[in-house]
């Protein structure tokens, strides 16, 4: 049975499944009933300087009928005062001693850090979550992304933290900056033992149309917020494993960004990532959905004949490589399965107008098809006659066929467009290898 | 009216439920939806606009199509037109809910913009005149489509109710009286005018003809057909479609007496009558068809309807007697051709479902040449009869089909009497040049 147990640079939980640092963390009641439902950890609410937040406060990307597939706030910090939310973590530790219990913090002067770091601390934090990432409020005051954009800010605030802190430094890296390597490598330089990314990403969610007020308004305004969600996944893999993959930084990283399911938190392993954070999937359905998390990533590890998360950490590291060391010579094409098509003709007109024109109906002439906008046509097209609902599934030119996915990728039926692989030849070759050669020349 | 006991089958969406269910189709490219609605509406698209909170958008791409666009939606046997020919019946998903949708799209933008605000502007005045006989869904296609031509459109109707069939013979879990009349009253707009109470005859049709410029017979098919047995009538007997014109329009029409009815026929009307004595309360109602029930022309979700609320079918079986007891009581005598016997049963009603006559005399006193089967000939790419100044469409040229057909049909001729009109002017022009 594969072991499910974490440990993030010496911080330990019983799952690797933590609750990011937002709404969901904001008292220890909550954070409590998380834990008695199975979460393995927990990023409490980022702490600093009292502040007072705006009504309201999220705004949502819907797509196609469902909802919050991105995800935007304007909320600040807590707004809650210093040491209530100190009682409550030392009342959650108490209760809950084995599982991760993470304080984000954020304040500006050194001192400042000294003090909340020594009393988080004191009430039993297991780790410290620097928030140099929140991208809206709290920038505006020096704080939060304005850190987390500047490498040799951030890294004289994380040796700060170090030096203070006697229980692991995690540092949370925002997204809003051309390279994720640069404030990686400061808060590593910095001494941070651990990094977390990504926070969320600078956005303006939509606009009422009626007012023309962004949303979400606030009275007759809005302002750019943060968003996460669903929709931001890919983006978070690229900069985790931008990291993971970086041989200078060697400490491990806490993957957060759309994780909605086991296989999200599965993909974010298997980039490098140690653990996960959740945020929005618990805004949008509770805690409740821990227990699919949990069982979904176990389930799939012992299909993998996996025992523990270290087995997967990492998994898909080797293959993630640069564009220039990818093999030329390979080469897949569309087979579409006629038994399986149900005639949407989707493949067909994305084929035509979305990349490159080798997929025909039959029964169509070489002149309708010329006329449809096809120019390299085959002398094949003659041999696909019109049956049915035979009439309603294309064909693939196999010869023109440059294997892109399109087809498959708005093809409504599961398993219906197979790419199959067709060597060019045997040997591989680079863009890499064909600038050696001509180097070598 | 009684039909207003009766719930809607399919009510009008919620937009949260239209945003879902638009949000599941596919956008087929060159969709089978659209070749298989008779009016080639372009669903994809106004589907599209649902999904994209375009309700006007989506109400202007129906009515571009289609006038009746409204009742179409709710009276369209979908299920083997528009909805049949969805993909997803390929798949495990359902199909989607097209006939739903296009309610929704149109009842909901008509009430936030109006109808007119739906349509294309009208084009200037023509000058010339139309008059179309009997207002059933194909004289209302036609009419809105020429009265956005320009050209000035009166609706002759004998009956005291606008509609046609579309007012007074749809099931009332489809389309209930009230609210084809409604649609009646946004197309009115137009500025068709409509005169009730007005019946064309032979005699009469005469003067229209010198008065307007072109003709439009829709009169539909007239009464029900009767059995050629005797007795059969008095009190508990009807034809189908008379009932259920009582059913929809006669305020003090009552079944609470009847417990007992019996159904003959098998094709729509009569399982629409039947269905609808069953959803008002009929405690045992049976439907006699003479031959095999995989014969019934009717639809066979239309029968599984009606089997569900409890409509009986018998196959192979007809009525041959009729008799009444001196307590009035109806005693009919039916006949088992599969078993080549006959057993005697009590009724308390009896609808007749067996076809509808023909209106004959009209035609004839136009020069209207008609088929065998007492059907208005009419070329079908323009809708033009034998007469070069009158045109025909709906069930009086098809014998009976859906409303959905009369509709295209109505525009088609409308395009035709269009023309015909403007080669007119243009030739009265050259004449006095």
């Amino acid at each position: 049975m594969p072991d499910l147990s974490s440990d993030f640079c010496g911080i330990k939980s019983p799952n690797p499944f933590w609750l990011a640092s937002a709404p969901p963390t904001n008292t220890g009641g909550q954070i409590m009933r998380a834990f008695e439902q199975g979460w393995g950890g927990a990023v409490w609410k980022t702490l600093g300087k009292p502040i007072r937040n705006v009504s309201s406060r999220f705004g949502s990307v819907d797509f196609q009928g469902r909802r919050m597939m991105g995800l935007n706030n304007i909320e600040l910090i807590t707004d809650r005062p210093l040491d209530v939310n100190l009682r409550e973590i030392s009342e959650t530790k108490k209760r809950f001693p084995k599982h991760a219990v993470i304080v984000s913090l954020m304040v500006e002067s050194k001192e400042e850090w000294r003090d909340i770091i020594a009393r988080s601390q004191d009430a039993g934090a297991d780790g410290l979550e620097l928030n140099f990432g929140c991208p809206h409020g709290m920038c505006e005051r020096g704080m939060g992304s304005a850190v987390g954009q500047e490498p040799e800010v951030l890294k004289e605030i994380t040796s700060w933290a170090v030096e203070y802190a006697k229980v692991p430094v995690i540092v949370k890296l925002t997204p809003n900056i051309g390279d994720i390597l640069e404030p990686g490598r400061a808060a590593v330089a910095g001494g941070a033992h651990a990094l977390s990314c990504i926070n969320t990403i600078k956005s303006i969610v939509s606009v009422d149309l009626n007012t023309f007020t962004p949303n979400p308004g606030v009275g007759d305004a809005s302002t750019n917020g943060g968003y996460c969600g669903p929709a931001v996944k890919p983006i978070a893999l690229h900069m985790v494993s931008q990291l993971a993959k970086n041989g200078a930084i060697r400490v491990p990283i806490s993957g957060i960004g759309g994780v909605s399911s086991w296989r999200d938190a599965a993909e974010f392993l298997a980039l490098g990532a140690s653990n996960v954070q959740v945020c929005t999937a618990v805004m949008h359905y509770g805690f409740r959905i821990i227990e699919d998390l949990c069982a979904g990533l176990d389930n799939y590890l012992r299909d993998m004949n996996m025992t523990g998360l270290s087995d997967l950490i990492g998994k898909a590291l080797p293959q993630y490589v640069e564009w220039g060391d990818l093999d030329l010579n390979h080469r897949v094409v569309a087979k579409i399965n006629a038994d399986k098509c149900i005639g949407c003709k989707l493949c067909y007109v994305a084929c035509l107008d979305g990349s490159h024109q080798c997929i025909y109906m039959p029964g169509m002439t070489k002149e309708e098809a010329q006329k449809a906008g096809h120019e390299n046509i085959p002398e094949e097209i003659n041999e696909h006659k019109t049956s049915v609902l035979a009439n309603r599934v294309p064909w693939v030119d196999e010869h023109e066929c440059v294997g892109c996915n399109l087809c498959q990728l708005v093809c409504p039926v599961e398993d219906c467009i197979e790419m199959v692989t067709q060597r060019i030849v045997p040997e591989r070759w680079s863009w890499h290898d064909q600038v050696a050669l001509d180097c070598q020349r | 009216m009684l039909e207003e006991k009766i719930h809607d089958k399919k009510p009008l969406y919620s937009k949260t439920a239209a945003r879902a269910e638009s949000s599941r189709c596919l956008f087929c490219h060159d969709a089978p939806c659209i070749t298989h609605c008779p009016t080639e509406i372009n669903i994809p698209q106004f589907i599209r606009q649902i999904a994209n909170d375009d309700i006007k958008g989506a109400a202007v791409t129906i009515l571009a199509s289609n006038k009746l666009g409204y009742s179409c939606a709710r009276v369209c046997p979908t299920e083997v037109l528009c909805v049949g020919a969805c993909v997803y019946n390929h798949s495990d998903n359902a199909p989607i809910q097209i006939g739903r949708l296009q309610r929704f799209a149109v009842e909901v933008a008509e009430e936030r913009f109006g109808f007119l605000a739906l349509l294309p502007n009208k084009r200037p005045p023509s000058g010339k005149k139309v008059a179309l006989i009997g207002s059933g869904p194909v004289s209302w296609s036609a009419a809105a489509e020429l009265a956005l031509l320009g050209h000035g459109v009166t609706i002759f109707e004998k009956k005291a109710v606008p509609g046609g069939l579309n007012s007074l013979g749809i099931a009332p879990y489809k389309l209930q009286k009230k609210d084809a009349i409604k649609e009646i009253e946004w197309l009115s707009e137009l500025g068709i005018e409509l005169r009730l109470n007005n019946e064309i005859s032979a005699n009469s049709v005469g003067s229209l003809v010198k008065e307007y410029d072109a003709l439009f017979l829709g009169v539909g098919l007239g009464e029900d057909k009767l059995l050629n047995i005797d007795d059969l009538s008095g009190p508990g007997v009807y034809g189908a479609t008379a009932l259920i014109e009582q059913i929809k329009n006669d305020a003090h029409f009552d079944l609470s007496a009847v417990k007992i009815a019996h159904v003959i026929g098998g094709g729509n009307t009569a399982i629409d009558i039947a269905h609808e004595l069953k959803l008002l309360g009929v405690e045992h109602v049976t439907m006699l068809y003479h031959r095999a029930e995989k014969d019934m022309s009717g639809y066979a979700h239309e029968i599984d309807a009606a089997r569900k609320s409890g409509v009986v079918f018998r196959e192979h079986e007809q009525l041959k007697e009729l008799v009444r007891d001196q307590n009035e009581n109806m005693h009919i005598t039916v006949f088992d051709s599969s078993e080549q016997k006959s057993y005697k049963t009590q009724t308390d009603l009896v609808a007749l479902a067996i076809g509808q006559q023909k209106i004959i005399d009209l035609a004839e006193a136009l020069g209207v040449n008609l088929d065998s089967m007492g059907r208005v000939i009419i070329d079908e790419q323009t809708g033009r009869t034998s007469n070069l100044r009158v045109w025909s469409g709906g069930d009086c040229c098809s014998g009976g089909k859906e409303v959905v057909n009369a509709v295209q049909e109505g525009k088609i001729a409308a395009l035709s009497i269009h023309e015909y009109l403007v080669s007119q002017k243009n030739d009265a022009e050259v004449a006095s040049a």
